[in-house]
């Protein structure tokens, strides 16, 4: 087949577009999973001010990676959202209520305890169901003739649950190290002792399940394990593991964005985990991403959008970034 | 009730809670834009009061605009996947162009919007507001773009039930396109219009605030003077278009069931969709004709042009338009007499004035889902006119699935929409001042961001 590259640029663009929405609003939602567990009602003042001047930016890139999958793989797009009807609902729903307590909370007075609430359940919510989905997608789905068959409740799985609990456990770590980024004096410390523990946790969730997935499905097991791969695919959970020792060297030595950005690491290894089972299917076991695609002149008409507007996005996020950066003050009105 | 209607009834409950927020933000935007622009340019604190105060009323309806925005682009997928498998190739960019345009750039410079000033120069602030608003023009631009082709389809290659793409300037500028957005663009401003001009005479009729919220009313009555008008040319020429390639649901806004010249503009009946009549029909002859052909014996279509199958639910586009069309005439007076009233320098101790603009507040609001509902339900039964039908276009969820999810977006949405409208109603009864409130006990009071140090707080006249 010619012209094979286009989607192959488009697989990389949306799972790229998918892989910040989890950086990005995995350290938000990070923040909100840990919000009650902050030591002092001022410390949640902090942890919300740390990131309410960007998570709106952040968000966004799950609508750019959900409205690219539409656009570039409309196949997929139709058949992972009706198989996955109620986990998107419910994230959804999650999320509605995360994002609102960032506008009411700040104007509330008595009511201000709803929406703390609503935050932190609101973020678990959201981010145990961006699990479900991801180990309900791993799984693979129930399809004939291009549509989803299977029934409502087909993601109701133990490893989906697992997926799900790991998931919140591992934005949690993201905003913790975030926080020792952002937050001053006590905070930081009740961050840093907090990462610590979250890592070990983490680590574990993260043995846990590349093991299951490994034993999910034969097609991922003999790409793992067959030889001559396995000599270079076994440097990913190495790689996994010295990461983590360096996040707990870095978090309990006091460095102050190195556990952040091990945590990100972590993840990309994850991630790359994720897609070295799952290739080049971009739903699971049944369609890969050429199939998937779109017609090549729709490919190439959004792609020279992306191309002339994600450097600008690139360049106004980071002067974002950069307007926000340091210490969130004591005197929080800015 | 059968999976195809609880997946109707589930778009328009989300996409009509959803557009409220657009709508209104729209026009706040470019209000905010404004403001800041005056006070940038003049230095005067009222200006600066004014702007403090509708940004943080924007911030709470723009948030609300996000989280209900991001269901409707899970939507497509999760109900209505077989009509997003149909026509992704073709409507899918559009999509994308509107993340990749407006969505970034307005959440982006909103944060710096909000909790920017103070930390970059004033100049950058008042660029990121105009980016935000910029943001907005171009997110309608783009959706409104995806949502007229699917009224009035064109520059595509239909093959095996799929929609190929053939050219994109003939996708994007589809025919009804540029009426529907200067039509909407119109309407989200004079919503907001009508908005700020409500709060400005409510202020007024308690007499709070009166210098701040007479200038505020002026601007407004100004502005309304003319886009109304603006608005109404706008909305006949959209009228025309849509008789051009819709002519079925014209006859349904007309309530005109048989094809005939001499039409009559109906100002009252009551559509029978089984009986393909209406009962009490209260009608200026030959008006309709005049309209919408320019000659009283011009022949418009009717209803039983086509079969009853490929009709819309007359009796909700008749009454949506006359709702629409009432409420722009209501709007239209206030404008004018609050122009003669500004004229003669009595704007603001017309009492029965500053009533009629309280009570009107939420006018262009309500026009403008009216104005949605008519063309929304006037073009069904199609999702794509003429070439896919809503009942073709549904996922293949079943129908308990779609009822739990609608109950729970019904009940989620209603506490969300509650608090938003308990907290904006609570910073309008605070007003443009801001006042130093003291720390509670045991916590740190966040103040609002854009909270004015209490040494600029001036006296509140």
């Amino acid at each position: 087949m010619e012209g094979e590259w286009l989607p192959l640029v488009w697989l990389l663009l949306i799972a790229f577009a998918i892989f910040m929405y989890v950086l990005l609003d995995g350290f938000v939602l990070g923040i909100g999973i840990l919000f009650q567990f902050a030591p002092a009602d001022h410390d949640r003042d902090t942890m919300m001010m740390s990131v309410a001047p960007i998570w709106d930016g952040n968000e966004t890139w799950l609508v750019l990676g959900v409205g690219g999958l539409l656009a570039v793989f409309p196949i997929a797009y139709a058949i992972v959202l009706p198989a996955l009807y109620l986990p998107f609902i419910f994230m959804l729903l999650g999320l509605i209520f995360r994002g609102i307590a960032f506008e009411f909370r700040f104007k509330a007075d008595k009511s201000r305890r709803i929406w703390d609430r609503s935050f932190q359940i609101g973020s678990i919510v959201a981010a145990f169901f961006q699990g479900v989905v991801l180990g309900a997608f791993v799984r693979g789905f129930e399809i004939e003739d291009g549509a989803f068959v299977g029934s409502t409740l087909d993601w109701l799985t133990p490893f989906s649950f697992v997926v799900g609990v790991s998931l919140v456990l591992g934005y949690a770590l993201l905003g913790s190290t975030w926080l020792i980024i952002k937050a001053p004096g006590e905070l930081e410390d009740w961050a840093r002792r907090t990462s610590v523990r979250l890592l070990f946790a983490v680590l574990a969730a993260i043995a846990a399940i590349s093991l299951w997935v490994a034993f999910l499905n034969e097609t991922i097991q003999a790409r793992w394990f067959s030889l001559p791969n396995f000599y270079v695919l076994s440097q990913v959970p190495l790689l996994t593991l010295v990461t983590g020792f360096l996040l707990w060297y870095a978090t309990r030595k006091g460095y102050r964005a190195a556990p952040f950005a091990l945590t990100m690491v972590l993840f990309t290894l994850g991630y790359l985990g994720l897609a070295i089972s799952l290739w080049p299917n971009i739903v699971p076991h049944e369609i890969s991403y050429i199939d998937a695609a779109a017609h090549p002149d729709t490919q190439l008409f959004v792609l020279i959008g992306a191309i002339i507007t994600l450097p600008a996005i690139f360049f106004y996020t980071t002067y974002s970034y950069y307007v926000f950066r340091g210490k969130v003050g004591r005197d929080l009105s800015y | 009730m059968d999976a195809v209607l609880l997946a109707r009834i589930q778009f328009a409950f989300t996409v009509t809670f959803h557009i409220l927020f657009p709508a209104f933000t729209i026009g706040l935007a470019s209000w905010l834009a404004m403001l800041e622009f005056l006070w940038l340019r003049t230095g005067k604190p009222a200006y600066e009061s004014l702007y403090r105060f509708w940004v943080k009323i924007f911030a709470v309806s723009f948030g609300l605009g996000v989280v209900s925005g991001i269901v409707m682009s899970f939507q497509f997928g999760t109900n209505w996947s077989a009509f997003t498998e149909a026509s992704a190739n073709v409507i899918g960019p559009l999509l994308g162009y509107e993340v990749l345009t407006a969505f970034f750039l307005e959440a982006t410079f909103l944060g710096i919007m909000l909790f920017g000033l103070g930390r970059v120069p004033r100049a950058v602030h008042f660029f990121a507001t105009c980016m935000v608003a910029f943001g907005t023009l171009l997110s309608a631009f783009w959706i409104l773009s995806a949502n007229s082709w699917m009224h009035t389809p064109a520059g595509y290659v239909y093959e095996n039930g799929v929609f190929y793409p053939d050219s994109w300037l003939a996708i994007i500028f589809n025919p009804s396109f540029p009426y529907r957005l200067a039509h909407m663009v119109a309407a989200a401003y004079l919503t907001t219009c009508f908005i700020v001009a409500g709060v400005a005479a409510t202020y007024l009729l308690q007499g709070r605030f009166p210098r701040r919220a007479g200038l505020t009313l002026r601007l407004a009555v100004i502005f309304a003077s003319i886009v109304v008008p603006l608005q109404i040319v706008i909305g006949d020429l959209h009228g025309l278009n849509t008789q051009e390639h819709q002519p079925i649901k014209v006859a349904a806004m007309e309530g005109n069931w048989e094809s005939r010249t001499n039409a009559p503009l109906l100002l009252f009946a009551i559509p029978d969709q089984e009986a393909e009549r209406n009962h009490l029909e209260i009608g200026i002859p030959g008006l309709a004709s005049f309209i919408l052909q320019h000659d009283f014996d011009g022949r418009i279509a009717g209803l039983t042009d086509v079969p009853a199958d490929e009709r819309p639910p007359v009796a909700w586009v008749f009454f949506s338009f006359r709702v629409m069309v009432g409420l722009g005439l209501v709007m239209l007076f206030a404008a004018w007499a609050g122009l003669y009233h500004l004229w003669r320098g009595t704007l603001e101790q017309t009492r029965w004035l500053l009533k009629l603009f309280r009570w009107s507040t939420p006018a262009g609001l309500v026009a403008l889902l009216a104005g949605w509902f008519v063309t929304e339900i006037g073009r069904q039964p199609y999702l794509i006119y003429g070439m896919m039908r809503t009942s073709e276009g549904i996922s293949p969820v079943p129908g308990a699935s779609v009822g739990t999810s609608l109950a729970l977006f019904v009940l989620v949405y209603g506490v969300v929409f509650g608090a938003g409208l308990y907290y904006v109603l609570k910073l309008i009864k605070h007003g443009p001042i801001e006042v130093e409130r003291p720390a509670k006990e045991g916590a740190a009071t966040v103040r609002r961001p854009l909270s004015v140090p209490a040494d600029t707080i001036e006296d509140p006249t």
